[in-house]
């Protein structure tokens, strides 16, 4: 995006540690989740799911229930409306079932009732006759010939003829002459690797309150990454118009992309309508686990050629993503992202989509990336190891850098690449000696960025206070990070700007809050509404003054004048100017509307060292090191706790996290207990350096920071434990079983 | 549902043995909440025992330790002379949950909840302890080795309460230790542990050992034969090896989501190993 040389490189709040509006809020309990709203003759809504992994339902019963003292509804299926697009009629039979339950966990009909435990009544009283039918939970298993159909006539044309019926989406990237490439290597590893599937781990539980009268008008209060992006998904799986549905985001518990969609929301207004009362639907942590949006499991295959002062001449990888139970489109951005780091001459990533009977996996960070990146970030360590390189110069031999023809079809511009490698290199943690059964790893790490679609009030007060009205959820620090560029831009104290986020019928259309988008692209656009809303002040102080618009200027919080013709006027403030705002012409307010590119993309350089127990297989976590490059780190805290925050799910995901099913294809481990997180005592303080390379998409130089971070830990994880163990490992997680299982068999 | 808090333990028990549908007891309630709210168990009954007297003591008697039902963890962890005497009973007790557990839970109730992981039960049969049991007609004494009789199942009858835990007097140069596995640091539960107590002569060596490990079979097992390979020896590298082949050999454990048989077969060893030179430290002896 051209910036009209509107760049600014010199801060005054921006760069600060300011409070965080929400946090009293939060720690005193007075903010509103979720589950925390309440209304007038509220019922409980809850949602009968299938114990089945496949199954076709032959019938479904409800009238024993619909009889019970206290229950005022019941939905299925046939009582959502008729979306005509694919991706809508997915997510309608994604949150009640049509005729077949596709997963353990998967929605079949849902009651409202006047009490929990009337409602809980219900559902054992509704009767689904099931036909149980053979599944498959394994990608690699899916994909086979004669594997069970998960849903028939779903691939796209991209999907080569005599493949699985499974294979829903296939992709190519990359350039280049891959067997010259390989002739010239003297070394060629090919190594397979597979990854489970993780879940996000939101400590918030979904959760909503719908009201939907006869009148055709909706409210809807809820727990979302995206409001508008809910509203759209409830307008076309209920049949509402847009304008018709109100929703509201609740302070959301986490989300970590796991809340990019709709699970309970259309079931709650289904209820309601039938109802005629408002339905709180919350989700138990149980139900989370089964049926909400884990992440792909991957399989996967990279092929690395590199000479002995390690260039790399040629490199593949071949990516098997199963995404649970509908179409995903997650293996493009594995394939793109695979090779992200390196300046490569000839390469090549293929990509399969998968049907499996799981849920449908949603976005967890930077989704896709990470199962990739761990093959082939692995894989190069290991050419490092047989040749005797230096892991940290090998990567910057084969640094991408501005100019790279990136594996993926663009050429970058700035990017912090070898800046961060460097930085990583010339960190006490490189050169930090290592004992007995220690290992360091070291992995790269990349992420995309995204921008969007972005709306932006900035209300001028008439007491010289700023309202910012935005319309993202604050799931990262974002009403924190907005004031402070509002208040930069306008020259006045982070504490004179409060920001708040608004529901769909009082802002324009906003994309979700994902693809590290939002200190970026609402960054930007509060930014440019701050200097709309300028504008105009400097036109109200010129009217004032008697002068042209065009001799005042803003500096310092203060219009003044400026130029030869100006005449000697004391500068107003921006206080000044909008104490007298109803004699010049009335409210001041700035907006901003646009689709914003120019996100810029991030990398991120992990380094940790781990020491094995020989014994037991279980390894400790000695130190971590996050190195990355923010562009501009507004608020520095929360770009250290997105960087932190990342390194800690991607510890979990290689050490211990998985989605474990059973022969009967039934998810195991449904619960904080056997879906292990890390626990603060798993972790040393994880030390981060924030490079700041100037992103020229933004004003200030900002690039979204909240995914690259979870990218590395794979392969940094698997690199340092298989040379801590002394025996290469190929799988996640390395729970303790299986790495004592390797070292026995090394 | 009903809940009641009766004036005596007679009387709890004879609620207890007259409830027709399902009853559960409450003392610290870190378990039976935690069923109640993942509706595992919907029970007719609750009976609530904490208030009663006597049952958050611990009381020092005949050279030992009496200690209520409802003590919780926590108050166990700050008990210096208990901590003193039976240092491995205590670090399994205060392994159970987190912190904010450690105020409510309770040895007995983890005892009766009948988990083969529980980490309280290892401990507690290498020293040799032994329940106290309120039923309708009258008290009773149990090994705590004889109550867990299968995954979630006791040999309790209707109605019987479990209502103190007796720890015997120590001799001197004796000490116990405790150690789990778990994939992580904390918040989890034991893939597979052991409780190891040993008594010392005066010139270190080994006159009295309990080996007892947990969950690598339906109940805790005290292994006799894991006990006796220490005996006479100063925990030299041969009798280790003996006593970690005698706990392999009592090993029964199932495959499943949270490990493998042959896992934590081999864990249990190590551990055992671990425990038992921590419990000859502590005991005063040096090998």
């Amino acid at each position: 995006m051209a910036l009209d040389g509107n760049e600014k490189r010199e801060f005054k709040v921006i760069g600060q540690r300011v409070n965080r509006p929400d946090g009293i809020d939060k720690v005193t309990g007075k903010a509103l989740f979720g589950a925390d709203l309440t209304a007038p003759g509220m019922l409980t809504g809850r949602i009968l799911r299938s114990p089945h992994a496949h199954a076709r339902i032959v019938s479904i019963d409800t009238s024993a229930a619909l009889a019970m003292p206290g229950v005022k509804a019941v939905v299925t299926n046939a009582d959502l409306a008729e979306p005509q697009d694919d991706f809508f009629r997915d997510i309608k039979d994604n949150v009640l079932a049509r005729d077949k339950a596709l997963y353990d966990g998967h929605a079949v009909a849902a009651v409202a009732a006047t009490s929990r435990s009337a409602a809980r009544a219900a559902i054992r009283a509704i009767k689904v006759e099931y036909e149980q039918l053979p599944h498959v939970t394994d990608v690699d298993d899916a994909m086979k010939a004669d594997a069970p159909v998960v849903q028939a006539g779903r691939a796209d044309e991209s999907v080569p003829a005599g493949s699985s019926p499974n294979v829903t989406s296939h992709f190519e990237f990359g350039h280049g002459d891959l067997e010259a490439g390989f002739a010239k290597a003297d070394t060629i590893l090919e190594r397979s690797f597979k990854t489970a599937a993780t879940h996000q781990g939101y400590i918030e539980p979904h959760a909503c309150l719908a009201t939907l009268g006869h009148d055709g008008r909706g409210e809807l209060w809820c727990c979302t990454q995206g409001q508008y992006n809910v509203r759209t998904i409830c307008s076309q799986v209920c049949g509402i118009e847009a304008t018709q549905l109100r929703v509201t985001a609740s302070e959301i518990g986490g989300g970590f992309g796991g809340k990019t969609t709709c699970f309970i929301e259309p079931v709650a207004l289904a209820l309601a309508r039938k109802s005629g009362k408002p339905v709180k639907i919350v989700m138990s942590r149980e139900e989370v686990f089964r049926a909400s949006g884990p992440t792909v499991s991957s399989s996967s295959d990279v092929k690395i050629g590199m000479t002995k002062d390690g260039r790399i001449t040629a490199a593949q990888a071949k990516l098997r993503y199963q995404g649970g139970a509908f179409p995903c489109g997650t293996v493009e951005f594995g394939a793109q992202a695979a090779f992200a780091a390196y300046d490569l001459d000839a390469v090549q990533t293929l990509g399969w989509n998968v049907l499996t009977n799981r849920p449908k996996e949603v976005a967890y960070r930077a989704p896709g990336a990470p199962m990739a990146i761990y093959a082939v970030e692995s894989v190069v360590d290991e050419l490092c190891q047989e040749l005797g390189l230096d892991p940290l110069d090998v990567r910057l031999k084969n640094a991408a850098r501005k100019g790279t023809l990136a594996s993926y079809g663009p050429t970058f511009n700035d990017i912090g690449l070898v800046a961060t490698l460097e930085a990583a290199k010339a960190h006490p943690h490189y050169g930090a000696p290592l004992g007995e059964n220690q290992g360091r790893g070291l992995s790269c790490g990349f992420w995309f960025n995204f921008g969007g679609n972005t709306c932006v009030s900035l209300n001028i007060n008439h007491d010289g206070t700023v309202g910012v009205v935005e319309g993202n959820p604050d799931i990262g620090g974002s009403r924190a990070s907005i004031s402070m560029m509002a208040a930069e831009e306008l020259g006045i104290g982070y504490d004179k700007v409060r920001t708040v986020i608004t529901d769909t019928n009082s802002l324009g259309f906003n994309d979700v809050t994902d693809g590290s988008r939002v200190t970026f692209a609402v960054g930007l656009a509060t930014i440019e509404a701050a200097r709309a809303a300028i504008r105009e002040m400097c036109k109200r102080a010129a009217q004032i003054w008697g002068i042209d618009a065009e001799a005042v200027v803003w500096e310092d919080g203060a219009a003044k004048p400026s130029g030869p013709n100006a005449g000697d006027h004391p500068p107003m403030t921006l206080a000044e100017i909008a104490a007298v705002m109803d004699n010049t012409g009335g409210p001041i307010a700035g907006h901003h509307e646009v689709n914003a590119d120019g996100a810029g993309v991030s990398f991120g350089v992990h380094l940790v060292d781990t020491e094995v127990d020989t014994e037991t297989g279980a390894t400790k976590i000695l130190r971590y090191t996050v190195f990355q490059d923010a562009g501009k780190a507004i608020h520095p805290d929360y770009v250290e706790g997105q960087m932190q925050g990342g390194a800690v799910q991607g510890i979990g995901w290689a050490l211990n996290e998985e989605y474990i099913y059973g022969e009967d294809g039934r998810l195991q481990n449904a619960g904080f207990l056997d879906y292990r997180v890390p626990v603060a005592s798993d972790l040393p303080e994880i030390e981060t350096v924030i490079l700041e390379i100037p992103n020229p998409g933004h004003p200030y130089g900002v690039r979204g920071v909240g995914e690259t971070p979870i990218v590395p830990p794979l392969a940094a994880l698997s690199n340092a434990v298989s040379r801590a163990a002394n025996v290469r490992m190929h799988e996640l997680p390395m729970s303790p079983p299986r790495l004592l299982k390797a070292m026995s068999e090394r | 549902m009903k809940y009641v808090k009766p004036d005596s333990l007679h009387a709890a028990s004879v609620l207890l043995a007259q409830e027709t549908g399902t009853s559960r007891i409450l003392a610290g309630g870190t378990d039976v909440l935690v069923q109640l709210r993942s509706e595992m168990v919907e029970p007719d009954l609750i009976v609530d025992l904490k208030q009663l007297d006597g049952l958050r003591d611990i009381t020092a008697e005949a050279g030992g330790f009496r200690i209520g039902a409802a003590v919780s963890g926590a108050e166990m962890g700050e008990h210096a002379d208990l901590c003193a005497a039976w240092p491995g009973v205590v670090e399994g007790v205060e392994l159970i949950g987190s912190t904010q557990v450690q105020g409510r839970c309770t040895m007995v109730g983890n005892l009766c909840n009948g988990s083969p992981a529980a980490d309280s039960v290892p401990g507690m049969v290498a020293a040799n302890a032994v329940a106290r049991i309120q039923g309708p007609d009258g008290e009773r004494d149990c090994p705590v080795l004889d109550i867990p009789v299968g995954p979630g199942k006791t040999s309790l009858a209707k109605g019987e309460i479990i209502t103190s835990i007796f720890l015997p007097a120590r001799p001197a140069n004796a000490s116990d230790a405790y150690l789990r596995f778990i994939p992580r640091t904390e918040m989890d539960i034991a893939v597979s542990s052991a409780g190891v107590n040993l008594e010392l002569d005066g010139a270190g060596t080994v006159i009295g050992a309990r080996v007892a490990l947990g969950a690598v079979a339906p109940t805790v097992r005290l292994v006799k034969d894991a006990g006796a390979a220490l005996i006479g020896s100063r925990l030299d590298d041969a009798a280790i090896a003996s006593m970690v082949g005698a706990v392999e050999a009592a090993c029964s454990p199932i495959d499943d989501k949270r490990s493998t048989i042959e896992f934590r077969t081999k864990t249990a060893g190590v551990l055992a190993k671990r425990a038992a030179l921590i419990a000859y430290e502590r005991a005063g002896g040096t090998s």
